[in-house]
């Protein structure tokens, strides 16, 4: 299925990531990512979802979100003209034998060793969201102890913004 | 000036031009109710017997008006009460504001006695909803839900207010009723491109719900229709929309819908639907519906635009403001052709009515309408009598049926019939059956107390007909948990128990001379009207079918 990314510019007030996820339950819409953070103004908050669906279902879900009195604003963003970075940690085991090649794909893959002990690396590597799944799934050759990552933040290149759209 | 929390509540309805409230009281609202006291000549307040029939009351008393109707109920099970009655308001976006009190802010997450999560309980079934966490939130955030509650497509609002909010002391300058935000017509170049189609279409139909009565778009709707010499059907929602008499209307269309309206709706080429959102009581099979038709949709809710349907044009804007626009680049046609074929499918619809004697659901809603007056409202609750009074009432003025569409609430009708009937100033009926009555029937001491000038029409079958219907068409007759007759109520003797007057009606003469009484009654009046318990609400679409399954009559 065909996934897409919508930014959202929420009131920054306690709930209103509930509002927001509640609506896609219960019309059930799937999140594959999601990332809330604040913004440049102490007003607002920012929801970064992606999902999944036709286009039918992509206009469906921003014209339920703008029903949402919470919700200020909403920027659809394509791949070509936005930028999109997600933050992974992942934990290998740390064996002489393979320590090595991690840390030469690693390299390779622009990542940067953040811990490392007798047992264990810790890498840290940002990216897009295909160059993350790229580098996980090269480290399953290796013993994988643990993967956190931020899910994706985005922004539209140049100096447009969110809040432009509706002028806040 | 200074008030206290439940003062400036009070204070800020009566500003907001509400004239009366329904309610409960209990724990978390008593300073409620003592400000209730307070401006008890400013504000009226009706005693419910349950907090649900308080939500159907505000419900029917808005959807009478047009006006926001407002309930309140303690905290807990108070609130927990209204669930039900919010939902029926947002499905059928019907304005509403719903105040409930909660704990004190000191006790909130602390599992407190009647403390419950009512804003997280409501969430999907309000437009908004708020917590008001302190004082000089609380008069804004209630203007704020009044806004709201009337804004674009209209819903319910619902104000949670803990206890020591209610009772704090703040500041409270009366303002002028908030106004709903204004509503614009659709762009310029979607109402074009929807004329061009409308203009090319040879068999166009008119189609609208609910939010044509909620933009009072009447005349123009009549005015596009004559103009492009289409038929116009509606759906439930819209009953009342246009009078049942106008000669270019076809009734209702959908499940049980009217079969030239629903077959009309099915042959046109270009349906102009209004305010409508195209549920599957509508549209049946979704890949059999209105294939090759060109639709075009206009609605103030964009989510609604080619949520279930594939549009030609979907227009979002005021369907008012829309049609004034629309209408100068509609050229004037005449289709005779199609007139031909709207006039065959009337004349195939009037052989096929039901035109057996005796206590037939037709005849019973034939002989009510007789009484009506143009203004009378009739409310409904949900089931076969809703049907058969959606297809033979005859209304002649927009917002006279009350009736609980989208979400078809069983109990919905007693509340929403006195709301009706205190919005309007108006005698107002109920059509209901034994089923649904039984559910809310304890609202018939509120009637009472009230002097309700209310007629109940209770069709009596001693069944859940509706259901029982299906049981009989899908099920084999298994009758399973649809037979009340083991009940042996007396609905005579429970009205007058009440302290209402009631009769039966065994007969149609029977039926006029209890008619006859009831509407010459002060307060409530139920009739106790037999039935047959095998009548079934014809045309049927099975669910899931298309037109090509309509069934029209029941063989043995």
């Amino acid at each position: 299925m065909k996934k897409f990314t919508v930014a959202i510019l929420v009131n920054n007030q306690f709930g209103v990531l509930n509002r927001v996820t509640s609506m896609f339950r219960r019309r059930q819409f799937n999140i594959t990512s999601l990332t809330v953070s604040e913004t440049e103004s102490e007003s607002f908050s920012r929801i970064t979802v992606q999902s999944e669906g036709d286009e039918v279902k992509k206009e469906q879900l921003i014209n339920q979100l703008y029903k949402l009195p919470d919700v200020c604003s909403i920027a659809e963003l394509d791949n070509v003209d936005t930028v999109g970075r997600e933050l992974l940690l992942i934990k290998l085991r740390n064996d002489p034998e393979v320590r090595g090649d991690i840390r030469s794909a690693s390299d390779a893959y622009e990542g940067k060793v953040v811990d490392y002990t007798k047992d264990s690396i810790m890498i840290q590597m940002v990216g897009d969201s295909r160059k993350i799944d790229n580098f996980i799934n090269l480290m399953r050759d290796f013993e994988i102890l643990e993967i956190c990552r931020t899910g994706l933040v985005t922004l539209q290149r140049g100096a447009t913004t969110i809040r432009r759209v509706t002028n806040l | 000036m200074k008030l206290s929390g439940s003062d400036i509540i009070v204070r800020t309805l009566i500003e907001q031009g509400t004239d009366v409230v329904f309610g409960y009281p209990g724990g978390q609202v008593i300073n409620i109710y003592d400000s209730l006291y307070k401006y008890r000549d400013e504000l009226k307040h009706i005693l419910t017997a349950h907090e649900q029939g308080a939500s159907h009351a505000a419900d029917g008393y808005a959807r009478a008006t047009g006006k926001v109707g407002v309930c309140i109920a303690t905290s807990g099970p108070g609130a927990t009460n209204l669930v039900t009655g919010i939902a029926t308001a947002y499905i059928d976006s019907v304005p509403m504001v719903a105040i409930t009190g909660n704990v004190p802010n000191s006790t909130i997450g602390t599992d407190g006695f009647q403390e419950i999560d009512i804003t997280g309980i409501t969430l999907p079934i309000t437009k908004h909803n708020y917590f008001v966490g302190s004082i000089d939130r609380l008069a804004p955030t209630i203007r704020e839900a009044f806004r709201l509650a009337k804004s674009g497509r209209p819903g319910p609002v619902l104000v949670d207010v803990p206890k020591d909010v209610q009772v704090a002391m703040g500041d409270y300058e009366p303002q002028a009723p908030v106004e709903a935000d204004a509503s614009s017509a659709a762009k310029d170049i979607r109402i074009e491109q929807a004329a061009a189609t409308i203009n090319a279409a040879k068999r166009p139909f008119v189609y609208f719900g609910g939010g044509l009565i909620t933009s009072g778009a009447q005349e123009e709707l009549l005015a596009v229709a004559e103009k492009i010499d289409a038929p116009i059907g509606c759906s439930m929602m819209g009953i009342s929309g246009v009078p049942t008499d106008h000669p270019r209307f076809l009734g209702m269309q959908g499940m049980h819908g009217h079969y030239a309206c629903s077959m009309a709706m099915h042959q046109a080429d270009c349906i102009v639907a209004l305010g409508c959102r195209f549920n599957d009581r509508v549209t049946g099979d979704r890949a059999k519906f209105a294939v090759g038709t060109k639709i075009v949709h206009i609605d103030i809710d964009g989510a609604e635009l080619g949520k279930t349907v594939t549009l030609a044009h979907g227009l979002r804007g005021d369907v008012k403001k829309t049609l004034q626009k629309l209408l100068p680049l509609l050229e004037q046609k005449t289709h005779l052709q199609w007139q031909t074929t709207v006039a065959h499918l009337r004349e195939e619809e009037r052989q096929g009515t039901d035109s057996r004697d005796g206590m037939t659901p037709r005849n019973v809603i034939q002989i009510l309408n007789r009484y009506l007056q143009e203004n009378t409202p009739v409310a409904t609750d949900v089931g076969q009598h809703q049907m058969w009074a959606a297809q033979y009432l005859n209304l002649k003025k927009t917002r006279r049926f009350i009736s609980s569409g989208g979400l078809g609430t069983m109990g919905f009708g007693m509340g929403a019939a006195m709301g009706a009937s205190m919005g309007t100033g108006e005698r107002v009926v109920l059509v209901t059956g034994d089923g649904s009555f039984g559910m809310n029937l304890n609202e018939l001491a509120t009637a009472v107390a009230n002097q309700v000038p209310l007629v109940i029409l209770l069709l009596n079958n001693g069944v859940l007909g509706m259901v029982r219907q299906w049981k009989t068409l899908f099920f084999d007759k298994h009758y399973s948990n649809t037979t009340l007759d083991a009940r042996q109520t007396d609905f005579v003797k429970l009205a007058q128990a009440f302290g209402a007057q009631a009769s039966r009606a065994l007969t149609l003469e029977e039926l006029e001379t209890a008619l006859d009484q009831a509407f010459a009654c002060d307060g409530p009046y139920l009739i106790d009207c037999a039935i047959d318990k095998d009548e079934f609400v014809l045309p049927m679409l099975p669910p899931g079918g298309s037109m090509d399954d309509i069934i029209t009559r029941i063989g043995d």
